[in-house]
């Protein structure tokens, strides 16, 4: 058994540290590449209603989103209102922001682009069917209800 | 003789690489967006002709403005819409009542028994968009059952372990056929 005595008192050595600022960089450049910083401040509700069906939304530099639902700030009414970009809009400004958006992508990517829908739950479908039709108009035709995940009988 | 430079002292380095990465801790979002995505029809031509489809064919799913379904007329429950729908596109020869059926051929999959069958989707301006979604889910749910219970048939694999071509062989012989009526507003007396 004399194999296994301990021979003396040995030292552990010291953990080295100076790899750290390496693995560090690593995830840095790992998070600065996934990063994406919030584009727009919501200024309406969007709790979205659940569903099961749903596909990943690829690509987020081809998806512009259009968010409806009833304003954050309560002195503006409990009414579904539309938001594109930063600031509330009406039904007509749709096409020019469409426009505005096919305009900030190369001309390969013009035909991919996708409208996100981001819907309120609570949102009655005539405002919905107002942008659907706005959209059908301006020619885009590729539209995604973003939702949740959950079983849909539960809305 | 040169001067020898004084090292630099790369000791905070790892203080400031844990800054940054802080930083970027904070500020990602890694939430990935879901959703039913869907193509809308071209706007309709005022001089285009009505595309006449037989009654038979045709399955109306309404919705009125205090979210309650009618499905062929018919008091439903969003519960029994996937089953209701799924039996309507299920191709039954012979049966007068049921959608007409026809043969058709595809790559990979052969020849498939298809239903002449359309879903017609009708909501009121006033209907929510949470029941407006849970109808548009439960549809959805019909046909990617009848998707998967074909790749099952045809390649004895599930939807999602297919590949490219027999996905766009299976999308091709089950085609989503909703169709979203033109808007129209009910009055109610």
């Amino acid at each position: 058994m004399g194999k296994f005595r301990k021979e003396g008192k040995k030292e552990v050595p010291q953990v080295s540290t100076s790899s750290l600022p390496d693995i560090v960089y690593m995830l840095i450049f790992f998070f600065m590449i996934t990063t994406s910083m919030r584009d727009v401040e919501l200024k309406v509700k969007t709790a979205m209603p659940k569903a099961t069906e749903i596909q990943k939304l690829e690509h987020k530099a081809l998806v512009s989103s259009i968010y409806i639902g009833p304003p954050r700030d309560t002195k503006l009414g409990t009414e579904s209102r539309i938001q594109l970009d930063d600031a509330f809009a009406r039904t007509n400004d749709i096409a020019d922001w469409i426009q505005k958006e096919r305009d900030s992508r190369s001309e390969a990517d013009r035909p991919l682009l996708t409208t996100a829908l981001k819907v309120h739950k609570d949102t009655r479908m005539g405002v919905v069917t107002d942008v659907k039709q706005e959209l059908r108009k301006v020619g885009a035709f590729r539209i995604n209800y973003t939702t949740l995940k959950g079983s849909a009988l539960e809305n | 003789m040169a001067r020898k430079t004084p090292e630099i002292n790369s000791s905070s380095q790892a203080d400031i690489a844990f800054l940054l990465l802080c930083f970027f801790l904070m500020t990602t979002s890694m939430d990935v967006d879901y959703g039913i995505t869907r193509r809308l029809p071209p706007p309709v031509e005022q001089n285009d002709e009505d595309v006449k489809v037989k009654e038979r064919n045709v399955m109306n799913v309404m919705v009125n403005k205090s979210d309650r379904l009618l499905v062929n007329g018919r008091p439903s429950d969003i519960a029994q819409l996937k089953d209701l729908a799924k039996e309507f596109m299920t191709p039954r020869p012979g049966d007068e009542t049921a959608p007409e059926v026809e043969t058709k051929t595809f790559d990979l999959v052969g020849e498939v028994l298809m239903s002449k069958g359309v879903i017609s989707l009708q909501n009121d301006r006033g209907t929510s968009y949470a029941m407006y979604i849970s109808v548009q889910n439960e549809l959805a749910r019909a046909f990617n059952e009848m998707k998967e219970e074909l790749a099952w048939k045809k390649f004895h694999k599930h939807l999602d372990q297919l590949n490219e071509d027999q996905t766009k062989a299976i999308n091709d012989a089950v085609p989503v056929r909703v169709s979203e009526a033109e808007p129209v507003e009910y009055k109610t007396n």
